[in-house]
């Protein structure tokens, strides 16, 4: 498939806030959160994860043709993954907002509140997830793998940051939040691995010889019936040669994962903030480049049939 | 239930993009739009088509068939892109089975183009929505249009005659026996999409000639060689019609 940044920043941003949330409402339920300081700090987090989801959010639009017409879009989720992500993400939105304001004001019903909120952020998990694993014939996605991945790498993000910010405002949560962001970042490599290792042993189970259904050894193809552009030759392939691909796997592997780990390592025995902060900079960067490459790797059967202009 | 497909003829299509030009030509001109061409003189053209003709090349020389195949929206009876959409926009008519975009609900996300296995699907890149093969809907039911030209534009364009079209699910319709005698197939099996247009596969062409057919055996001639008596005026065959 050919990367839209539209959708990368979409689903990188999202998970890095569902991540945030997440990891601030677990130390909530740790009993963090009573004192008053406390309270301002999950506020403050809850406005980040706020921000952030309406970023990717604001980033979604630019994918759409039409979108004046967005509205429409939660109509088919007895149906759609698309749209059901379309109604998990305004309702993460609002009801982490409703927490931090719960937070804000002092009222004590902020664990039910956020207890919906986490919900509807493993939902979102689910959903983003979902709309490329529920694509059959696209076997890079169809895996369990996409499920694992979503979640994990968004969790690692938020978790990152969620460190940062306690390093300047909870020197309390500093410690446990970086040790989930290793923990996280760990799982997530090991899940991602496991994925890129899985795809590189995929045998595609459509050929040129399925795609026209004439089963001889050798069919070539000689003209694809137009010599200019178009859709399905824009559309499905990113136009990156070989090497690129690779030297962006490795890339990202540093970035997203071995680099960030050795920081958040290096973190347990304490670190500043701006060390944190840029251990989240640096992995968001290499998420950036994973999501690139996981809509890159993914090699849709349309492409069968436009493998020669003419 | 009724299920109208296209039945392309493998071994009768010659590759002549009618089809393809008199499918734009209809369709640009449709109360839907018209079909985008961008740069149409440019370098670098693009344009929207809901039918293509690709040519591919079987065997290995000097053992070579040249295949011409013509490719639009199969429509599927499973079709995989209706229920990703998020709007409702695409949608499989239930009393005819053709799959359509509702072109005033798509929001344009691309989303049922990423579920077509097949690629039959193309966005508008100026009305900026989702554009796919119609199966001329709008020639089908219009009854100012003569009821023998009630048909897809490709079919009637055809020069050999190798698009079929009927429902497919009445066996006794020229498609359904075409299908049915022909060993009719269907694209990528193995996606379960059961797409309704099918494909007459290739056959082999040989034109038999035995030594009897170019000498009769049962010639008289070839029994003493005495030739007929030359006929004494018209005979009962000269009246004979």
């Amino acid at each position: 498939m050919n990367p839209a940044f539209s959708v990368i920043f979409l689903t990188t941003l999202i998970g890095a806030a569902q991540g945030l949330f997440l990891t601030l409402f677990a130390a909530e339920l740790f009993g963090f959160g009573l004192a008053s300081g406390e309270a301002n700090f999950l506020t403050r987090g809850a406005v980040v994860a706020v921000v952030l989801a309406g970023l990717g959010l604001a980033a979604s639009f630019f994918h759409l043709g039409r979108p004046e017409r967005a509205w429409r879009s939660a109509a088919m989720w007895r149906t759609s993954w698309l749209s059901r992500e379309v109604i998990a993400l305004p309702a993460f939105m609002v009801l982490v907002a409703l927490w931090g304001l719960l937070h804000a004001m002092g009222s004590g019903s902020t664990k039910a509140v956020g207890g919906l909120a986490a919900l509807a952020a493993l939902a979102l998990f689910v959903c983003t997830a979902m709309i490329y694993a529920c694509i059959r014939f696209i076997q890079e996605w169809a895996s369990v793998f996409t499920l694992a991945n979503y979640t994990l790498l968004g969790c690692a993000s938020g978790a990152v940051l969620a460190a940062a910010m306690a390093a300047q405002a909870a020197s309390a949560l500093q410690m446990p939040f970086t040790q989930t962001a290793l923990a996280f970042t760990l799982m997530g490599a090991v899940s991602r691995g496991a994925s890129l290792v899985r795809n590189s042993r995929l045998k595609p189970r459509s050929t040129v010889q399925s795609a026209i259904g004439i089963k001889h050894p050798q069919v070539v193809q000689r003209a694809q019936g137009f010599m200019g552009g178009s859709f399905n030759t824009r559309e499905y392939f990113h136009g990156k040669a070989a090497p690129f691909l690779r030297n962006l796997k490795w890339g990202f592997i540093a970035l997203a994962f071995v680099l960030p780990a050795a920081m958040l390592f290096a973190a347990l025995n304490g670190a500043t903030p701006a060390w944190l902060g840029s251990v989240f900079v640096l992995q968001y960067a290499g998420l950036l480049a994973e999501r690139w490459f996981f809509f890159a790797q993914a090699n849709h059967p349309q492409n069968l049939y436009y493998q020669v202009v003419s | 239930m009724t299920q109208l497909a296209l039945v392309i003829d493998l071994n009768v299509c010659v590759g002549c993009h009618a089809c393809v030009t008199s499918c734009k030509q209809w369709n640009t001109s449709g109360s839907a739009g018209p079909l985008v061409d961008d740069n149409p003189y440019g370098a670098d053209p693009t344009g929207t088509f809901f039918n293509r003709v690709q040519t591919f090349e079987v065997g290995e020389f000097p053992n070579t068939q040249t295949v011409h195949f013509p490719k639009s929206c199969l429509h599927c009876e499973d079709p995989p892109c209706v229920p990703v959409c998020p709007t409702g926009a695409s949608y499989k008519r239930a009393e005819d089975g053709i799959v359509l975009v509702d072109y005033d609900k798509c929001i344009g996300c691309k989303y049922c183009s990423w579920a077509c296995p097949y690629g039959a699907r193309e966005l508008d890149e100026e009305r900026k929505v989702m554009t796919k093969c119609t199966l001329c809907v709008d020639r089908l039911y219009d009854t100012s249009i003569e009821p023998e030209r009630r048909k897809p534009v490709c079919v009637l364009a055809c020069p050999p005659g190798a698009r079929i079209f009927g429902d497919i699910h009445d066996p006794e319709s020229p498609a359904s026996m075409a299908i049915a005698e022909r060993g009719g197939y269907q694209l990528m099996p193995e996606w379960a999409t059961q797409p309704a247009n099918h494909y007459l596969p290739r056959r082999r062409v040989e034109m038999a000639v035995h030594p009897e057919d170019l000498m009769r055996v049962d010639n008289p001639l070839q029994l003493d060689g005495a030739q007929p008596e030359l006929p004494q005026g018209p005979g009962r065959e000269d009246f004979a019609t």
